[in-house]
Order: C-alpha cells, then sequence, then structure tokens
C-alpha cells in the first residue's frame, strides 16, 4: 500500500466511506433485482470500487465526466445522492434522469455527469468534445473518461485519443482493466495487452496503476490531472483491477477459473485498505464499524426513496425525445 | 426604407458560406469541423476561406476521424459550445452512425431531458458526379427514421442560407443534407436573408391536377417536368418538403386533397425509403381525396453506377418525372 503524507484520518475515513457506500448499495442492488424491483441489464462494480473512489474523488467540481453502463461506483463517488440514483435504477421518474434511463445510462447536470453509456467506446468521442468545449473558453476544466479494456478494440477508442493528443485536450482517459469483457480475456482479444502501451503509441503520458489499491489511484490521477492543467494535453491510466461477480447480474463464469476470482478476493480494495488503515493507526475498528452503520442507513433511506417514486406518467412518454431549449 | 432590398447574384455553395460566417460572427460559441474544412476550403469548396478569416481555433482541420469529430461534436454541444460539424458525404457519415444515432438522438431523453444536443452536421448527399457507389448515395431518408433527429434538405439558396441559421438556433441534433447538384447553383438572394424555419413543407409551383412532392435537387427537376406538363395542359402543383424529419403532413395532405393525385419523387431507393413513408400517410390521411393510388418515382435499386448514362438512368430525370405524373393522371389506355 503506497503511503502518502496528505493521507490523514479523515481522508482514510473518506476514502474507507465512499468504498463502503458503493459497496453495499451495489449489494442492495442486487437484492433488489431478485426482487424484480431493478429490471433490465445490472452491472455490478464489487471489486473495483477503488477506482471510482481513487479517480472521481480526484476530480474537482469543474470536471467533467464520461463512464459506461458499469457506473454506479463513479456517480456515488461523484456526490451524486443515492436516493435519486436507486430511484433511476428502480426506473422511477423521481430518478436522476426520471427513469428513462435507467442503470446503465446515470446521468447528471449539476455534477457534470455526461452519462453512463452503453455502447462500448462510445463515450470516448464525446470526453474528447468535452475537453475541447473546456479548451475553446480557456476554462480549467479537465474531462475524464472512464472505460473498461474490452472499449480499446474499438475504432472510436483509437479516434479520440489520437484526436485529443493531436489538439492537446485536457482528457483524462482512464482504462479500467478488469480482464475481461464479458467473456472474452483481455490476451484472447489484444495482440498488445499492455493497454497502456497503446496510449503511448499516440504520443499521450500513460500510467499503469494498482487499481485495487485506492491510495495509488487516487496519487496517480492527481498527478495526472496536475500535468493536464499544466497543458501537457491527454493523460492515460490504466488500473489493474477484477470484478468479483459476473459481468452482468447472472452468468456462469465458465470463462475463468474459480481460483482467480478467489485470488483476487483476497486483494479486496475495501477489506486491504480498511486492515492497512488499522494496523497502521490511521483508522479505529469503531471508525469501520461507524462508516458501515452510516452506509447501511444512507441505502435503507435510498430504497425508502426509490420505493417512494412514482411513475412517470404514459402520457409523457415522448418527452425528451425533442427538446424544447437548451437546459440552463 | 424602400421594399426594394439589395438582391445579390450568388450561388447555392456561397449562400452556406455565408451563413457559417454570418453564424461565426454572431456567436462565439459557433465553430466549424470537418475533414479538410480548413486548409484545403472543403470538399466541395464550400467552407473556402474561413479558415483565413477565422482562424484555426474555429475552423477546424480533423483526422479521418469520422466517429471521433463527430462525438466531439455531440460533446461540445452539450457542454454549451454550438458546433457545426462537416461530413464529406453522407456515405462516410456511416463511419459515426453509432455517435449519431446512440448519442446525439438518444441523450436528451435518456438523460430526462438534462442535457441538449444543439448539434449541426452538414454532409453532400446524392449522384450527378460520376462518383460512383461509395459517394452518391441518398441515405437521408434513413436518418428521418430517427427519434431525437432533426432532418433537413435545403433547396434553394434561401433555404441553405436559413437553414443552416434556424439550425444553430435549435435545441436539437440537425442533420443538414446538401446535394452535391446544387452547390453550383446561381440565384439571388436578399443581402439580409432570414432565418427559415426548419419545419413546413412550401408549394414551389401551384398546380390543380396532381401533387409531386419532393426535395433536394429533385425539386429543380421537379419544376422542369412541372413547365413541361404545362404546356400540355397538366399543371402540376410540386410541393419541396424541406424537412424529412418532422415530415409535413399538414401541407403534403393539403394539397393531395386539392388536386387528388400524388406523385412522390425521391432520388433514394424505393423499398424502405422516405418516399414508402409518405405515401403510407397519404394512404392514411387523405385515402378518400384520391382519384389514383399514390405513386412513386424512386432512385432504382442498385448501388449507383459510375458511367454517366447508367446513373443518369438510376435517378429521378426530368423526362420520367414527366412521364410519370403524365401516367398518373391519363394512365395509357385511358383517355382523359
Ligand atoms: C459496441 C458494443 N459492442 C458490444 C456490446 C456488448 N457488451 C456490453 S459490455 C461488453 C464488455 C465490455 O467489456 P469492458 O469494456 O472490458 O468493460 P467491463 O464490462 O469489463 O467493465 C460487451 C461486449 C456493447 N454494449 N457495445
Ligand atoms: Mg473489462
Amino acid at each position: 500500500m503506497t503511503a502518502k503524507p496528505h493521507l490523514d484520518r479523515n481522508h482514510a475515513r473518506h476514502l474507507l466511506g465512499q468504498m463502503l457506500r458503493i459497496r453495499r448499495f451495489e449489494e442492495k442492488c442486487a437484492e433488489l433485482y431478485t426482487q424484480q424491483k431493478i429490471r433490465g441489464f445490472l452491472h455490478l462494480y464489487i471489486g473495483e470500487e477503488a477506482n471510482a473512489v481513487g479517480v472521481v474523488g480526484a476530480l474537482s467540481a469543474d470536471d467533467s465526466i464520461v463512464a459506461t453502463y458499469r457506473e454506479h461506483g463513479h456517480a456515488l463517488a461523484r456526490g451524486i445522492p443515492m436516493g435519486p440514483l436507486m430511484a433511476e435504477m428502480y426506473g422511477k421518474s423521481t430518478g436522476t434522469s426520471r427513469g428513462r434511463g435507467g442503470s446503465m445510462h446515470i446521468f447528471d447536470r449539476s455534477t457534470r455527469f455526461y452519462g453512463g453509456n452503453a455502447i462500448v467506446g462510445g463515450g470516448l468521442p464525446l470526453a474528447v468534445g468535452l475537453g475541447l468545449a473546456e479548451k475553446m473558453r480557456k476554462g480549467s476544466g479537465v474531462a475524464a473518461c472512464l472505460f473498461g479494456e474490452g472499449a480499446v478494440a474499438e475504432g472510436e477508442f483509437h479516434e479520440s485519443l489520437n484526436l485529443a493528443a493531436v489538439w492537446k485536450l485536457p482528457v483524462l482517459f482512464v482504462c479500467e482493466n478488469n480482464l475481461y469483457a464479458m467473456g472474452s480475456a483481455v490476451e484472447r482479444t489484444e495482440s498488445e495487452t499492455d493497454i497502456h502501451r497503446k496510449a503511448e503509441a499516440y504520443r499521450i503520458d500513460s500510467h499503469r496503476v494498482d487499481g485495487m489499491d485506492v491510495v495509488a489511484v487516487e496519487a496517480t490521477t492527481r498527478k495526472a490531472l496536475e500535468r493536464i492543467r499544466a497543458g501537457a494535453g491527454p493523460q492515460f491510466l490504466e488500473c489493474m483491477t477484477y470484478r468479483f461477480r459476473a459481468h452482468s447480474m447472472f452468468d456462469s463464469q465458465l470463462y475463468r477459473d474459480k481460483s482467480e476470482v478467489e485470488r483476487w478476493k483476497e486483494r479486496d480494495p475495501i477489506e486491504r485498505f480498511g486492515e492497512w488503515a488499522v494496523a497502521c493507526g490511521l483508522l479505529h475498528r469503531e471508525d469501520i464499524v461507524e462508516l458501515e452503520n452510516k452506509a447501511a442507513a444512507e441505502v435503507d433511506a435510498a430504497v425508502a426513496f426509490a420505493d417512494e417514486g412514482s411513475w412517470e406518467p404514459v402520457t409523457d412518454l415522448c418527452r425528451y425525445t425533442l427538446m424544447d431549449a437548451v437546459p440552463t | 426604407m424602400t421594399g426594394a432590398q439589395e438582391r445579390q447574384k450568388t450561388t447555392y455553395r456561397e449562400a452556406i458560406r455565408q451563413a457559417i460566417r454570418e453564424a461565426l460572427k454572431r456567436d462565439d460559441r459557433v465553430f466549424l469541423m470537418g475533414e479538410d474544412v480548413g486548409r484545403y476550403g472543403g470538399c466541395y469548396a464550400v467552407t473556402k476561406g474561413l479558415l483565413q478569416e477565422f482562424g484555426e481555433e474555429r475552423i477546424r482541420d480533423t483526422p479521418l476521424s469520422e466517429s471521433a469529430f463527430v462525438g466531439a461534436g455531440i460533446g461540445a454541444a452539450m457542454a454549451g459550445m454550438r458546433p457545426i460539424v462537416e461530413i464529406m458525404t453522407v456515405n462516410f457519415s456511416l463511419l459515426a452512425l453509432d455517435q449519431i444515432v446512440n448519442n446525439a438522438a438518444t441523450i436528451p431523453h435518456m438523460s430526462g431531458g438534462q442535457f441538449a444536443v444543439p448539434l449541426v452536421i452538414r454532409m453532400a448527399t446524392g449522384a450527378g458526379r460520376q462518383l460512383a457507389a461509395q459517394h452518391s448515395h441518398s441515405l437521408e431518408g434513413w436518418y428521418a427514421h430517427i427519434p431525437g433527429l432533426k432532418v433537413v434538405a435545403p433547396a434553394t439558396l434561401a433555404d441553405a442560407r436559413g437553414m443552416l441559421w434556424s439550425a444553430l438556433l435549435d435545441p436539437n441534433p440537425v442533420l443538414i443534407f446538401e446535394h452535391v447538384n446544387l452547390y453550383n447553383m446561381e440565384g439571388e438572394l436578399e443581402a439580409d436573408a432570414g432565418p427559415v424555419p426548419l419545419a413546413g413543407a412550401v408549394v414551389r409551383r401551384p398546380g390543380r391536377d396532381l401533387s409531386v412532392i419532393t426535395y433536394g435537387a429533385s425539386l429543380h427537376k421537379s419544376l422542369a417536368a412541372a413547365e413541361q406538363l404545362a404546356a400540355t395542359g397538366i399543371e402540376a402543383e410540386v410541393i419541396d418538403l424541406r424537412s424529412l424529419r418532422p415530415l409535413d403532413d399538414e401541407a403534403i395532405i393539403a394539397s393531395v386533397a386539392r388536386t387528388r393525385r400524388a406523385l412522390i419523387v425521391d432520388e433514394g431507393w424505393r423499398s424502405g425509403g422516405i418516399s414508402a413513408e409518405i405515401c403510407a400517410r397519404v394512404a392514411e390521411q387523405a385515402f378518400y381525396d384520391l382519384d389514383a393510388p399514390p405513386a412513386r418515382l424512386c432512385g432504382a435499386e442498385v448501388p449507383i453506377p459510375y458511367p454517366k448514362h447508367l446513373e443518369d438512368a438510376a435517378i429521378p430525370q426530368v423526362d420520367t418525372i414527366r412521364a410519370a405524373a403524365l401516367e398518373l393522371v391519363r394512365p395509357q389506355g385511358r383517355t382523359a
């Protein structure tokens, strides 16, 4: 575990608290899925929380985010309130997108969260555009774009990296490499499995980081953001991580060994960080209990909020297909 | 001031350029990007001189990355800019289909109205320059299938200039289809010609015997055919759709109800095309007003061929439009 001087007790509590919120939220989502309150696809992030907390937590308010369908963690880390997020998972009108997006399409204007995108690779060009707008307006914001290693095989990945590099745009590309795209192991689909080397081919500064270590992810992200804000152009992070659950809610996981999953679980980012923080005296056991209780209470309140929410009236079916005005 | 506005001789190409120039001056959120729009001046020379006038920040040459720069246009629009994206031709827009259909058309809805995509995408369409099957297709009807998009096809100088203006004021993604054969079209335009609404078909020539419903370059062929028909005593009403999404049902049905006959002329293919949609609407809404089944004259079901005689034969022409109109009004074997 990378120790950082700025990692004081408060910050350690914050990091652990965020990861716990995400974990408990998603565990509840899985439960609600079996109760059929959440339907459709549900891609859990369990095991990968250190990345969302490390990357998104390092962003500032004027930065923007583009994520994938596996974005609940990023949404929570960004500060999107859990109630509307859960209501969106249900499809309720009290959800972040009035229920029209669901789990794969979380959007939130007030925190500059430009969507969960369910087209693999489809979000990268958007992030390039967000970075372009920021640069043209001479703002200091960075567009952070998170995607899986599966996206790296898409043409949009290559087009976007090249364009961002040619125009020196303030874009942070973050590849969450969990080694699988559905059932396809990265070594079966990529000729070059060191993903960050692809970014180097576009002359983008590129770093690989242990995505099970929240402190390392955060520290690396901060450095990358500093370089972007100093005008160095886009930066690329490859976070080595692992999803503990199925790709979507259920799959038979024929594509990987149980022992492999167990080995990765030994590196659970939450347990690992908690144990380490206690061992070095940053946190007390009671802190962890308290954070657990807070997360549990927040999840309960979010479920209640979602349960209480109403459905969009069917008469509003076609609303927002065309906009009457640009929202401000 | 007198009513006599100053009129300038100009071309369709220059009318678009003028519209882009005015937009860039009027609104500093507007910028243009696309392949070879800057140094080269645009593959159809529409944007010639703009780089010198406005500089590299606002006239941006992109790499050959349709998906990335169209998507970047969407992202920039969501972030408050007003990009104009040029795609060289509709065939190349297929490489950006993901961004147009999966992002631009869906995000306002998927975000519950939190984000708009005020983006303008211009592209060339259509046959007539012997550019063969990968540069000559008319796929605008495909885009007209997609809720969340607006699709327009200006056929006149005033529309070319005024619709771009309106497109930039619209909070939605607007696709502008410029027929390659129109760029050199000459005409006169008022110096201060204003915006033209994005929706609303217009009667370009009134007539009582049939309605010829068309758009884009086929408008001018249809007008020429109508002129010839008039010499034989047939008065064709020519409707310029201008917008393919939304379609102006009211104007179409009002015309057909008057003339009782509809001929749809479209360079696009017949099967599953926009002409089929118009036919269906005429049948649904004006069935009992019709004196004859609605008729269509469309592109032949073939990739557009290279040689001139085959290319000509593949799309509606003045003589085939005239023949189709004649057949509709005075069917063979019957005298009027
Ligand atoms: C363009 C496209 N192709 C295929 C899919 C189906 N699909 C959804 S997720 C996924 C795997 C993506 O893997 P990765 O990018 O590594 O992200 P992860 O799920 O591992 O987070 C696939 C193939 C899709 N959504 N979009
Ligand atoms: Mg993956």
